[in-house]
């Protein structure tokens, strides 16, 4: 039930993608496809009253297996939320220079470029 | 034998490097650079023909890292490596006049070039993720290099688009690990192999596809393509045409398709009607432009049509026609942006209108230009004759006569907008041609001339490749896709 409600979330920040018509907002919709995918990622490693994937010598391995929860989601979110940052950044550049260079938000008024 | 990390480290760390010392010493982002694509060019052309997995820190395959070299994996090293060497040696005069910040040029492209290498040989579906976000970030910054009112536009239209296509990746990945519960390719396929098709499987095949889909700019998704790559610089232009497409898209396409999730009678139907649908809507909007850089770009939507056509005939023919016609689009396209690089270098426009009879005063680059415009129209014994040639055969022998004949009258067209791009610039004159600028246009300088001349003499003698059809050089190529998802996974995992 939680994969679908992260998969309306992922659904929402496309409509925004798809429909908006200003700079930023377009940029937040993004954003809001990145988390739902975080979010999805850390689901998937997630299990009721886990304990952290860490080993000490006195736990039992069969014990740990069934108890700990998927680690390698984790360190997957950790990337992508880096390489998230890297293009939001990006994003941010480049919508204060056309803001700059068109003194507008509005994508319906950016069209030097048509054919 | 090469050690496969180096393709990787080699240009990150360079690229890491130029920024630090260049800011003393202006001379160092471009001896730099060009020294590191050329060692990876000399290491690229070292494995050909070598088979190779590369454990990364020594851990056994489904647990750790791998990096795969194959057949597959070697060509497009070659490729993405040579076009990128051509690419810096123009880049030193070519930004001298028109740009200022050559360190941060430098360093993006090598960051484009690294991620580029690791997409190819990475054999983890995160891995690949991650380095394709590596190569798009810098393409995205490059696009957007000038910072004028259209690149930035260009550059903001092309992010969003491939950060979407990303995001679609990414959920790809994360549907496919939760289903298999592994991240390396070969044993994710060897996963799916044994457990029922479902729902799931299918949702999370359509969402990467077309997700890498996007990045290869096959019709339905082609809309960034034509603003972005005729916005950046024209060496960067070659390399989004000649190799981003091709390293993250196509090749990513044909290693999930053929190795991951299987080949079937569906899937050829599909790549080859969007194969078609690309290939004519590609070179009918073309033939309607007066933008040079803007038509070559339409006209590489139009030729990876060509590519995808004959990929997804699936014959050992058609997949023959469809990686030779990737290398030698790659050739032809890189040196048609160059091309336009340099006649906007000396004539200042991309307006075909206002240019004419450039082969009285820039003989090079003219002749270079009209030996690609032969060579992508399919004209013999030009390359790109040749792997049309085979794509057109295949399809007939495949009992397909359909797909051949768009295939002609793709070709046809194509011809014809070489026709005009060659009357109105080179031989002809356009309507408004400025006599008084003309008389001052000179050749460009040697750094920006010589890869001209090397992209020529590829561009006329690579139909020689072709020796031997399919036990020739591209033999490898063929087997790795047509050996399909058993023979991957027993190359990567072992028995």
């Amino acid at each position: 039930m939680i994969y679908y409600l992260c998969f309306i979330l992922f659904l929402i920040g496309l409509y925004g993608v798809c429909c908006k018509k200003n700079v930023v907002k377009i940029i937040l919709g993004l954003w809001i496809m990145e988390y739902s995918v975080n979010l999805f990622l850390i689901l998937l490693g997630y299990r009721k009253n886990g304990i952290p994937p860490i080993m000490s010598k006195e736990m039992d391995v069969i014990e740990f297996y069934k108890k700990a929860v998927d680690p390698l989601p984790q360190a997957m979110v950790l990337t992508s939320i880096v390489i998230g940052l890297g293009v939001l950044a990006l994003m941010v550049t480049v919508a204060i220079r056309l803001y700059q260079r068109y003194g507008t938000f509005d994508i319906t008024e950016m069209k030097k470029l048509k054919g | 034998m090469v050690n496969l990390p180096l393709f990787i480290i080699l240009p990150f760390g360079v690229a890491f490097f130029i920024p630090m010392v260049s800011r003393k010493f202006k001379w160092v982002p471009d001896v730099l650079g060009n020294i590191t694509t050329f060692i990876l060019l000399l290491l690229s052309l070292m494995t050909l023909n070598q088979e190779h997995v590369y454990h990364i820190g020594g851990w056994r395959a489904p647990f750790g890292i791998v990096l795969v070299l194959d057949g597959l994996s070697c060509l497009l090293l070659v490729i993405i490596n040579l076009i990128s060497f051509m690419s810096s040696l123009f880049s030193i005069e070519y930004l001298e006049k028109r740009y200022t910040s050559k360190l941060r040029y430098y360093s993006l492209f090598l960051l484009m070039v690294g991620g580029m290498n690791g997409t190819v040989l990475s054999g983890d579906l995160f891995n690949l993720f991650v380095f394709m976000e590596i190569a798009s970030i810098a393409s995205y910054a490059l696009v957007g290099f000038g910072c004028e009112a259209r690149e930035l536009e260009a550059s903001f239209k092309y992010l969003v688009m491939g950060n979407v296509g990303s995001l679609f990746v990414l959920y790809a990945v994360a549907l496919l690990y939760g289903k298999t519960g592994t991240l390396n390719m070969a044993d994710v396929a060897r996963i799916l192999k044994d457990i029922p098709y479902d729902n799931l499987i299918a949702f999370s095949f359509v969402l990467i596809i077309s997700g890498f889909m996007i990045k290869s700019a096959l019709v339905p998704f082609h809309a960034w393509l034509p603003d972005a790559h005729p916005s950046a610089p024209a060496p960067i232009s070659a390399m989004l045409s000649g190799v981003v497409i091709k390293a993250l898209g196509v090749y990513v396409v044909i290693r999930l398709i053929f190795n991951l999730f299987g080949f079937n009678h569906i899937i050829s139907n599909i790549l080859v009607y969007m194969g078609i649908t690309s290939m004519i809507i590609g070179v009918c909007l073309a033939i309607l432009q007066w933008d040079l850089k803007r038509l070559l770009a339409y006209h590489s939507i139009s030729q990876m049509g060509y590519v995808f056509c004959g990929i997804g005939l699936g014959t050992t023919l058609g997949i023959l026609g469809g990686i030779f016609h990737l290398f030698n689009h790659s050739l032809f396209k890189s040196l048609l942006f160059l091309d336009s690089g340099s006649i906007e270098y000396e004539t200042e426009t991309r307006d075909l209108n206002k240019m004419g009879l450039l082969y009285k005063k820039m003989p090079i680059t003219s002749f270079s230009t009209l030996v690609a415009s032969m060579s992508i129209s399919g004209i013999p014994p030009f390359n790109g004759f040749w792997s049309k040639f085979i794509i057109i055969l295949a399809s007939i022998k495949a009992g397909r006569p359909i797909v051949a004949l768009w295939a002609v009258i793709g070709s046809i067209l194509t011809l014809s907008s070489f026709t005009k791009v060659c009357r109105y610039s080179i031989y002809g004159k356009g309507e408004k041609f400025d006599k008084e600028k003309w008389e001052k246009l000179k050749e460009v300088p040697d750094f920006m001339s010589i890869p001209l001349i090397i992209l020529s003499i590829l561009c006329i003698f690579t139909g020689l490749l072709l020796i031997g059809l399919e036990n020739g050089i591209f033999g490898p190529v063929i087997d790795v896709l047509k050996g399909g998802v058993l023979e991957y996974i027993n190359k990567v995992l072992g028995d």
